[in-house]
């Protein structure tokens, strides 16, 4: 009605947004039969097999190996975009001579950011560990491609009529069949190994504990932004292989947190409805009075003359 | 509820110098338009795969979703606060939420790859309400739809006792006047429904809509990301809307050659001091309690655009709508509100682009020439509305005797 309700309007939202904050965050676990790979940056050669093969499943536009032949494409860090669903990129290798190699492509995480931010579902993560998309669904709004930690999910921006998200699809047609991903299929030094995720951990850290001098203490994926399906061991810091520093939350927990916490039974929107309605019946009931006590008054000053 | 506001169409020419302009400016959007459907958003756009979003988001949707919030503002200040004298500015300031709401969801689908699928977050099968953009959308879809709503008593009562269809449809006349006379009570009944709803809708999108850039915490620069961008997001929506209302009440003024009307606009002006202190200290406060103070004078350029977007947005109109002089001056209110406006505006854009780092960026994102054209094209067109609209209908406010004898107030 006044300035003060409108202050407790306004306050009402900010502690529904409080709560949002406060309320504690239930993390997402891996599905407990997820399927993952374990990257060994330690044991890739760079032979960029693993390219072709992902352009020949996915039926992607460059197909001749040889183009995968060529090694002058190491010059410059590449990233995975719509006809290329996964690079490999060389890295100076540190404290020695030599490179290192590094594969990118969709982490497949665990709780993905992409999929919390899709208003249609069109990315969801399958109970197989990987993160698919529908075109079907897809608006194109590119939302996912703001949230994704990693920025990988690439646009068709070219194609007018009916464009795609596009990213590593894990292979999931295979996966599904009980087949291994094209890429894993074709590595030939076992860098990238197929397997349950919570199998291919233990790998990882059995390889950690057993070679102490070949590998960093760090398994990335395991924590980051609450886990992916993809892990990497590696002899340097993750960042001196291009991976981001993450936390362990994904940033999914963050938003939902906050959009929960204001939607929660819809209580903060109905109160503040009810408020509302409230205040502008008090009001018209004040302006009623206010009109009936000014009739009267009338009337009695009529009655006085 | 609204019977009692005495507003007419304005009588004009028109076309005018400057609305071909408009047709001029809107013609050179659609023809980006006409390529941006025909070969893809690339081809008009500097857009990629670092940068998902550029200033159809920034611009037509952040911007144009807050600029529009003096629809609602307005509305609860007059409607549900029951402040009365503020009716004559609720008409104007529903048409522009109404109009800038269309261009918005105009801009959406220029922006959407595949825009065909625009009504997929209407089906059930595909909800998502974990999805901010979720939330955004639906509230934006039903907020328009209530502003429809809220403007059908201005075409029952332009066409209302005026029903005259010519030749054989000549016998439905009757018909046709009871059916608006019916419309007009009904809607006049239940329309504290949707003036509520209107609010409430308003409230919980222009909130989300800040929540939506909370998902990407490592590509967001520290001044601008934090988990409270949605209550700040709600907060500058609260500030700019009376703002909006006050700017385009003085340009209307000028360009139909009437007086301001600074005898609503100046009460109106009291409030926002009070709202932009709940802004700028909640936006300090924030910063302060993340530790992040030091980085507006770390030198950055981030830390100057923050700066000028506080200063020059904000803290100088907040000091500026103290002043009683200010509030009195038709051209010092002005330049205050247009300072908000500015502020605002700028906010959105710094939340959307300027604070957003990729994690690989090779380059800096600045709009395609068609980007421009297409946003230009919008907001002409946002304008070319509004002047048909209260030209044709009764829209703006209307001097006469018994609106200065200060009669014809409450009687809804």
């Amino acid at each position: 009605m006044d300035r003060r309700d409108f202050l407790k309007t306004v306050g009402a939202v900010g502690v529904g947004i409080a709560a949002a904050d406060a309320s504690a965050s239930t993390a997402v676990h891996a599905p407990p039969d997820a399927f993952g790979v374990l990257v060994d940056t330690t044991a890739c050669i760079g032979c960029r097999k693993c390219e072709w093969a992902c352009n020949q499943v996915n039926e992607l536009p460059v197909q001749p190996l040889e183009e995968f032949e060529d090694k002058a494409v190491f010059a410059a860090m590449r990233r995975p975009d719509a006809g290329n669903f996964t690079v490999v990129n060389q890295w100076p290798r540190q404290e020695h001579e030599g490179n290192v190699w590094a594969k990118v492509q969709c982490l497949h995480c665990n709780d993905p950011a992409c999929a919390s931010a899709c208003l249609v579902s069109a990315l969801e993560k399958q109970p197989n560990g990987a993160v698919k998309y529908d075109p079907w669904r897809c608006m194109g709004c590119r939302y996912c491609m703001v949230a994704c930690p990693f920025q990988i999910p690439a646009y068709q921006y070219a194609d007018a009529l009916s464009p795609e998200v596009r990213k590593c699809t894990f292979c999931v047609e295979r996966i599904s069949a009980g087949e291994r991903p094209g890429c894993v299929e074709i590595c030939p030094v076992e860098c990238l190994i197929y397997g349950k995720r919570e199998e291919l951990l233990s790998l990882a850290h059995e390889r950690i504990g057993a070679y102490p001098d070949r590998y960093l203490d760090h398994v990335y994926g395991e924590h980051e932004v609450g886990g992916t399906s993809w892990l990497y061991i590696a002899g340097q810091p993750f960042p001196s292989l291009g991976f981001p520093e993450l936390g362990e939350q994904s940033p999914a927990r963050i938003t939902e947190n906050i959009q929960h916490g204001i939607f929660r039974r819809f209580i903060a929107p109905v109160a503040l409805y009810a408020t509302l309605a409230q205040v502008m019946w008090l009001g018209s009931r004040k302006d009623e009075v206010a009109a009936a006590a000014h009739k009267a008054e009338q009337h009695g000053e009529e009655h006085h003359e | 509820m609204s019977s009692h506001v005495h507003a007419a169409p304005i009588r004009m020419r028109f076309f005018t110098r400057g609305t071909w302009v408009l047709v001029a400016l809107m013609a050179v959007g659609f023809c980006f338009a006409a390529v941006r459907f025909t070969k893809g958003i690339g081809a008009v756009t500097n857009l990629d795969n670092q940068w998902p979003w550029g200033i159809w988001i920034a611009i037509d949707i952040a911007c144009g979703v807050a600029l529009a919030a003096g629809g609602f503002t307005t509305a609860a200040l007059a409607h549900v606060f029951h402040r009365e004298k503020f009716e004559p500015i609720v008409r104007p300031a529903l048409i522009t939420a109404m109009l800038g709401y269309t261009v918005v969801v105009i801009g959406l689908l220029a922006d959407l790859g595949r825009y065909y699928n625009v009504w997929h977050p209407m089906v059930p099968s595909m909800w998502s309400g974990h999805s901010v953009l979720f939330e955004v959308g639906i509230c934006v879809m039903f907020y328009l739809t209530v502003l429809y709503i809220e403007f059908l008593p201005m075409v029952t009562e332009r066409f209302r006792g005026r029903v005259a269809l010519p030749g054989a449809l000549r016998p439905l006349n009757g018909f046709v006047e009871g059916l608006l006379r019916l419309f007009d009570r009904t809607l006049g009944r239940i329309m504290s429904v949707f003036i509520i709803a209107g609010v409430v809708l308003s409230c919980m999108h222009q909130s989300s809509l800040g929540a939506l850039m909370v998902i990407a915490p490592y590509k967001m620069h520290p001044l601008w990301w934090t988990q409270v961008l949605p209550l700040l997001f709600l907060l500058s929506a609260f500030c700019v809307g009376p703002c909006m209302v006050i700017f385009e009440s003085i340009l209307a003024s000028r360009a139909f050659g009437r007086r301001p009307e600074m005898e609503v606009l100046g009460p109106l002006s009291k409030i926002l001091p009070v709202l932009l202190f709940f802004f700028i200290s909640t936006k300090a406060m924030d910063l302060a309690v993340r530790g992040q103070l030091y980085r507006l004078a770390d030198g950055s350029w981030q830390s100057v655009v923050f700066l000028v977007e506080m200063g020059f947005g904000f803290v100088l109109p907040f000091l500026m709508f103290f002043s009683a002089r200010v509030r009195r001056s038709p051209r010092l209110l002005f330049t205050a509100a247009t300072l908000v406006i500015f502020g605002v505006a700028m906010n959105r854009i710094d939340v959307f682009l300027v604070a957003f780092r990729p994690v690989y960026a090779t380059k800096h994102y600045f709009p395609h020439v068609g980007e421009l054209a297409i946003t230009t094209g919008l907001i002409a067109f946002l304008i070319f509305a509004y002047r048909f609209v209260v030209l044709n209908f009764p829209v703006m406010h209307v001097e006469d005797a018994a609106s200065q004898r200060g009669e014809g107030v409450p009687h809804a």
